[in-house]
């Protein structure tokens, strides 16, 4: 039922399109984190038509204020945050080329629309897993908004992140269909 | 009367911090554990999986469980017959509040709530602490901690029912809640209801009510019952390891009760994700 992939960013539209609702994914190359503050910025700018820190096509964001790293490594614990206080940011996103979204918890019926129409995904990681999923991120390096802290922008090399399909390019969505099989309804 | 110094509790706070961010408490563990065994969906069973190797990961390595740190939020019993010696308790919490976070290399997430600066450089790292005090007998200084996180948090609620609403009324909006929040507390989550008391009462207890060891036995047998019942009710709601379904999605339901107006029924439910950061100390 389940399949597993292993992708490299950036996505593409095949990459994207071939994945279902409760695919896992093993994503490795350059993903760029970004939270509520970062991504105002950015659709700021988008609507001023001017040029982003990153580019979006194929890109994947990680939604991620990570704790601050210790001397010596990349990164400190770096789980994903709830995902809806992105949701009125990231369909312009998506519009502009946005292949994947990181994060967790659940999305509007805007945002899965936005996938639908331009073939993106919403990949779920495991929250409060920060120290483990940490170890899938080799470098880390603050391209923009140094002064939000823990919600500027990074630039990540990630090796096997690993993910859940959450929202597809179908319209499927993991936390509907996966709650429904195991709801016991009253008598 | 006995006393303390000051800078003996900025340092067993600043220890407790540190140490809580990176060793999930033995109540905690045991309940994922169990949770793991009990777990039908094989979706579910692999993220529980994963947070049992984060735990382990967080421990050896002394990495933050997770990178929400949390507000730091304490209850602190003062025994009458204490005498703090060298500056005020308010400040030595505080303090110890924002070495912990300093030293530990954990995350400062106080803001504005307008402007939503981080008020790391205003206020201090991580500060002001969210302190609950209460005066009691002799001569101890109890100190209880939580690393509070936002998700959990946010999907929190409180509600003033009528009387005639009575338990169901409770089982229908704590179902309310916990349904509505579905997968973004970071479920297997415990659940803390307070019961009764002013409105901010029951709010505030529902937050101590999460402080107790996850799934010990209520000390009364009805809330005990009520709490079995609830912990059933939202269980069938099938919502799972962070939300993807299953039938693990309350590790725990604890209830404080406390008297209220004989016009009120006030209910508040505090959510808290399965990286339940808690400890306790005794000066």
């Amino acid at each position: 039922m389940s399949n597993t992939y292993h992708l490299t960013t950036p996505l593409s539209e095949e990459d994207v399109t071939k994945l279902k609702a409760g695919d896992i994914v093993y994503l490795s190359g350059t993903i760029y984190t970004a939270r509520d503050a970062a991504h105002k910025r950015l659709v700021d700018l988008i609507e001023k038509g001017e040029e982003l820190p990153f580019p979006l096509e194929g890109a994947v964001v990680y939604f991620v204020g990570p704790t601050p790293p210790k001397p010596g490594e990349p990164i400190g614990s770096a789980g994903p945050t709830t995902s809806y206080r992105m949701d009125s940011y990231s369909p312009i996103l998506i519009k502009h080329g946005l292949k994947g979204m990181i994060g967790k918890g659940k999305r509007n019926q805007e945002v899965k629309d936005a996938c639908k129409e331009y073939k993106a995904i919403y990949f779920g990681a495991t929250g409060g897993a920060g120290a483990l999923l940490s170890k899938a991120i080799k470098k880390a390096e603050v391209i923009a908004y140094e002064e939000l802290g823990p919600e500027a922008i990074r630039k990540l090399e990630v090796e096997n992140f690993p993910v859940t399909v959450i929202n597809d390019t179908y319209g499927n969505d993991l936390y509907e269909e996966g709650r429904k099989l195991y709801e016991k309804k009253e008598d | 009367m006995r006393t303390i110094h000051y800078d003996d509790i900025v340092k067993s706070v600043k220890n407790m911090i540190m140490h809580t961010a990176t060793n999930l408490p033995e109540d905690a563990l045991k309940a994922l554990k169990k949770a793991y065994e009990e777990e039908k969906s094989p979706v579910a069973k692999k993220v529980i999986e994963q947070l049992l190797e984060n735990a382990e990961i967080a421990k050896t390595e002394k990495k933050p469980l997770c990178q929400d740190t949390g507000l730091a939020v304490f209850f602190v019993k003062v025994g009458q017959d204490l005498r703090i010696e060298g500056g005020t308790l308010k400040d030595a919490i505080n303090e110890g509040t924002e070495q912990g976070y300093k030293e530990g290399y954990l995350r400062a997430s106080t803001c504005d709530c307008f402007t939503r600066e981080n008020l790391k450089d205003k206020i201090g790292y991580n500060l002001p602490a969210i302190i609950h005090f209460d005066l009691v007998e002799g001569d101890k200084l109890e100190i209880e901690y939580a690393a509070k996180g936002g998700g959990s948090e946010n999907v929190s609620r409180a509600r003033v029912l009528a009387p005639a609403q009575g338990k169901q009324g409770i089982i229908n909006f704590v179902k309310e809640v916990i349904s509505e929040a579905g997968p973004n507390p970071c479920p297997p989550i415990i659940v803390g209801i307070g019961i009764g008391g002013t409105f901010e009462k029951a709010a505030i207890s529902s937050k101590h009510a999460l402080f107790r060891e996850a799934g010990s036995p209520n000390p009364d047998p009805e809330l005990d019952k009520f709490e079995k019942e609830i912990l059933q009710e939202l269980n069938n709601l099938g919502i799972g390891a962070m939300g993807m379904g299953g039938t693990q999605t309350v590790l725990a339901v604890h209830i404080e009760k406390n008297p209220c107006h004989i016009a009120s029924l006030p209910v508040s439910v505090n959510v808290q994700c399965h990286s339940s950061r808690h400890s306790h100390i005794e000066l």
